[in-house]
């Protein structure tokens, strides 16, 4: 098993987070794991994404070109990602930040309303949570479990109670599969 | 990263923290660098592991004043590194060829970007020249690794200080942006100082009221005596040459078409050879892991074996023209080249392989 990921959105989504926890992970899983980020002049606002590769096989190429899924936090990043991904993948989208459907028809689709839900939890910012959560317990690419331990590495420092705020963030999207 | 470091597990690193740490690790004395994307990350972690050990760090006030550091700080017998990105380390070139020539250990690290000029900030490996042609003035070479992991990152890292030191000469790694700011888990392994490590004794600057006076200086007025001297040079690197080139092959057996690549062009091309296969393209990878030594002896050797070569590179043909040179017209050498952040396309790639099979004799593919 080999699996492409790109999650997108804007700057200060924790767009860049995500896809380390997933890298952390995947490594955590004992799989084989690459994590590469759109680097440079970034801005809170700006569009923000990264790649990885979590895979049972040895990685070449880190870079994604057509990735399996991708986890999309805002309407800018649907557009430009829908067309990039492999026929019979996933979109995984942000319906809270994002009204429009998705228009292809040989694609997976899952909404997550991950800023509502963040919401509940008690702080919009932890909508990538909600969604990795989601994406984790849809596809099982990392185990739910594992990627709950790798925010302690990701995070390390951070208070107790942000760290509880994600954790319940990350469940709250994992509930919503059944 | 925590604070406590946790040699010999594996962990999530970032390419550019990756050569900090194992710089660390390699009981680097002094670092010093001026910041620049894409090695922004390993001048930030080196602020704070180099004063975490009670080290040197410094943030120069320019990329040159760095480097000059580095010459003090090398005459005197510590390890001493730079860091930067392409348009920087040519600024720092009048500092290497002044350590080159006055025998001096140095490390640095070149995160290639777009070139030329300030260029851009994406990934390239347009620097190919100027590391593997010494970079500076004068008859010199400097030791260039080109590694295409974060664990080599790491691995070549340490490597690339204690040959600095075994050879008194600069060494240093060749990446690119992609390399540099991508994650993945390495094993941070211990380092282990090589017994046979030369002492810097006999021409270390030391306390003048305790030793002979000692001069270390590139300048060599008398031309017999500056002579002398390129010859002494030109002597250990034939010897460098003949210890310290290192290369990888991947599958070449049955091979068509021989893939000659580094760094993280040499991934993509590992990829698009997986595709290439599955579509019934016989095809083989060469990967250079010293670009200075090139492994030209080698690939001498290959070319009586195989029927075509192609170049997959980040720059315009500058590898290309060491392969040629390599191979001596044995064999048809092509080439796949993108540049200033076009990054090769596996596809691509795939599609020039199918057009090597094709060309007619004498025709060389070339996609620019």
């Amino acid at each position: 098993m080999t699996q492409k990921i790109r999650c997108a959105g804007f700057g200060g989504q924790g767009i860049v987070l995500m896809g380390k926890l997933l890298a952390q992970a995947g490594m955590m899983d004992d799989k084989h794991t690459t994590f590469f980020p759109q680097y440079g002049a970034a801005m809170r606002g700006g569009t923000a994404n990264c790649s990885v590769i979590v895979s049972d096989d040895a990685i070449a190429s880190p870079m994604v070109e057509e990735p399996d899924v991708v986890l999309v936090m805002n309407g800018p990043s649907l557009d430009r990602f829908e067309p990039t991904v492999q026929p019979g993948g996933w979109i995984f989208y942000n319906t809270s930040l994002i009204d429009r459907e998705v228009e292809r028809k040989d694609v997976n689709v899952f909404k997550v309303a991950a800023n509502s839900i963040a919401e509940e939890v008690g702080n919009a910012r932890t909508a990538n949570m909600v969604m990795l959560g989601a994406f984790a317990k849809k596809l099982g690419t990392v185990n739910l479990e594992t990627l709950l331990g790798s925010l302690d590495v990701q995070m390390h420092g951070k208070s107790g109670k942000i760290m509880d705020m994600n954790r319940e963030a990350m469940k709250r999207g994992a509930a919503l599969i059944k | 990263m925590s604070e406590k470091i946790p040699i010999g597990e594996k962990v999530l690193m970032k390419g550019n923290e990756a050569i900090g740490e194992a710089a660390v690790q390699a009981c680097c004395d002094c670092y010093y660098g001026y910041p620049i994307t894409p090695q922004n990350e390993l001048t930030a972690y080196m602020s704070r592991r180099m004063i975490e050990e009670g080290r040197v760090f410094i943030q120069t006030e320019s990329e040159i004043a760095a480097i000059n550091m580095c010459y003090g700080s090398a005459a005197v017998g510590a390890r001493s590194m730079t860091s930067s990105s392409s348009p920087g380390i040519s600024l720092k070139q009048e500092g290497i060829s002044y350590m080159a020539s006055a025998q001096l250990p140095v490390f640095y690290v070149n995160v290639n970007r777009g070139g030329p000029g300030l260029g851009n900030i994406s990934p390239a490996q347009s620097d190919y020249y100027q590391t593997t042609r010494g970079g500076g003035h004068g008859d010199y070479r400097v030791i260039a690794f080109a590694p295409s992991d974060v664990q080599e990152l790491y691995d070549l890292t340490m490597l690339g200080f204690d040959l600095a030191d075994k050879y008194r000469n600069p060494a240093m790694i060749q990446a690119d942006g992609i390399l540099g700011q991508m994650m993945e888990p390495l094993v941070l392994h211990e380092y282990k100082r090589p017994p046979d490590l030369p002492s810097k004794q006999p021409w270390r600057l030391g306390d003048p009221s305790t030793t002979d006076p000692l001069l270390v200086t590139s300048l060599v007025l008398n031309v017999t005596g500056m002579e002398e001297r390129n010859l002494e040079l030109q002597k250990k690197y034939d010897t460098i040459t003949e210890n310290e080139t290192r290369f990888e092959e991947v599958g070449l057996d049955g091979a068509d078409v021989v893939m000659v690549a580094y760094g993280t062009a040499s991934r993509i091309a590992k990829s698009a050879m997986e595709v290439a296969r599955a579509k019934g393209i016989k095809v083989g990878l060469f990967r250079p892991i010293t670009i200075w030594p090139f492994p030209s002896a080698r690939l001498n050797g290959l070319a009586d074996r195989f029927d075509n070569f192609l170049v997959v590179e980040m720059s315009l043909g500058q590898m290309w023209e060491d392969v040629r040179l390599a191979v001596e017209g044995k064999a048809p050498v092509h080439v796949h080249g993108r540049t200033a952040g076009g990054i090769p396309q596996q596809a691509d790639i795939v599609a020039d392989l199918r057009k090597v099979l094709d060309a007619k004799p004498g025709e060389i593919v070339k996609n620019f």
